[in-house]
């Protein structure tokens, strides 16, 4: 009997709210710190190599695609600190309340924007 | 790993149109998820529209009217229609709430009504949740002392010491914050969720129950508490206000202090 019992419909008919989308990306965030780490050791292996070898993976960096990765790289970096911040307060019992975890939600938001709009005139207009 | 998508058997098709009476003017329609175990069809959405003019304001009367007037076939839990016996959880226009507490004109455009999801269905809107029972079963969520209570006279309490179980004895346990928890759809076979947990600390924070240290004990384990990463769509749909995100806090925090 009830092996034939269809499962409910969940992840594609819930609602998607600030609750849940902060708590997804900062998972994907932090996946994308981890791949992107990859990267900066690359980076760092150059760096030792130096010389031709050095100026090859630099130019990787500086082309417009490099930077566009940069740039995604410092956004990811920039939320999911701000968000981890966010976790540390719960963990301590603050800002648990339902006003609590949007007010601090739309903190970490303003805070990964402004860093944001910080990684944009760094990367492409500085 | 967690499935992500539903199984063959549970895939959702179109279903049957039920239109309003003709003389209707002020209309809504609710699209309703229906399955029959006595068949082998999968579940479909059902669309009935009602006559608002005609119809009391929260969904759960809609419900009843549409089981009354259009179609008698449809299933669904409910009883005190005042939000205090929990029956009629589901999932209306994408979060999870009670049927009886939710205005029909809370909802823009067409209503639709799933049951609480990602648990196994008995019947159109009717999940099975004898495992949720089991958990809440599993936490004793009775009140444990060694201490014999006074004759004719009640454990007693301070103002102070009852006031930390506000927020927490008003739970009905509609099972809406479980369903609605992702951690608890991927890892609801071991994980407690949501109201389980609250119902714990409801225990946990009794000062007549003497039984704290083998509650945390209990509850010391990678699934059973540790699942919760504080996504709190629990306390985000709980339809009695409360807040189990943070009763989980607070037992996670308990842990940290013992070691």
């Amino acid at each position: 009997m009830s092996a034939k019992r269809p499962l409910s419909p969940h992840l594609m008919i819930y609602r998607p709210q600030l609750t849940s989308m902060m708590s997804i990306t900062h998972r994907l965030t932090g996946v994308a710190l981890g791949l992107g780490s990859l990267f900066f050791v690359w980076w760092l292996v150059a760096l030792a190599h130096g010389g031709t070898y050095y100026d090859f993976v630099r130019g990787i960096a500086e082309h417009a695609l490099g930077r566009l990765v940069l740039l995604g790289f410092f956004v990811a970096v920039s939320y999911h600190l701000a968000n981890g911040i966010r976790h540390l307060f719960w963990d301590f019992g603050i800002g648990l309340s339902l006003q609590g975890v949007y007010r601090g939600g739309y903190a970490v938001l303003c805070v990964a924007a402004l860093a944001t709009l910080g990684g944009i005139y760094m990367l492409f207009l500085g | 790993m967690a499935e992500f998508t539903l199984p063959k058997h549970s895939k959702v098709k179109k279903g049957k149109i039920h239109p309003a009476p003709k003389e209707a003017e002020n209309t809504k329609t609710f699209n309703i998820y229906r399955w029959s175990p006595d068949d082998d069809e999968n579940p479909r959405m059902d669309s009935y529209t009602i006559d608002l003019d005609d119809c009391g304001p929260m969904v759960l009367d809609a419900l009843i009217k549409i089981k009354g007037e259009q179609d008698q076939t449809v299933t669904f839990r409910r009883s005190c229609r005042e939000g205090i016996c929990g029956s009629c959880s589901m999932n209306i226009d994408g979060t999870n709430t009670l049927a009886c507490l939710k205005p029909i004109d809370e909802v823009k455009g067409d209503v639709t009504i799933t049951p609480l999801p990602h648990m196994p269905v008995i019947k159109d809107l009717v999940p099975d949740l004898s495992h949720a029972y089991a958990q809440l079963q599993s936490i004793e969520p009775w009140l444990k002392s060694d201490t014999p209570a006074p004759e004719n006279e009640e454990r007693r309490q301070s103002p102070s010491e009852r006031e930390e179980l506000d927020g927490m004895w008003e739970c009905v346990l509609c099972f809406s914050c479980s369903t609605a928890c992702p951690s608890y759809w991927w890892n609801g076979d071991k994980y407690l969720g949501p109201a389980v947990l609250l119902q714990a600390y409801r225990w946990i924070a009794d000062s007549r129950d003497e039984s704290t240290g083998e509650r945390l004990d209990a509850l010391e384990d990678p699934f059973r508490l540790y699942r919760c990463h504080t996504i709190m769509n629990c306390t985000k749909t709980c339809p009695k206000g409360l807040n189990p995100g943070k009763a989980i806090a607070k037992i996670k925090k308990m842990q940290l202090e013992r070691h």
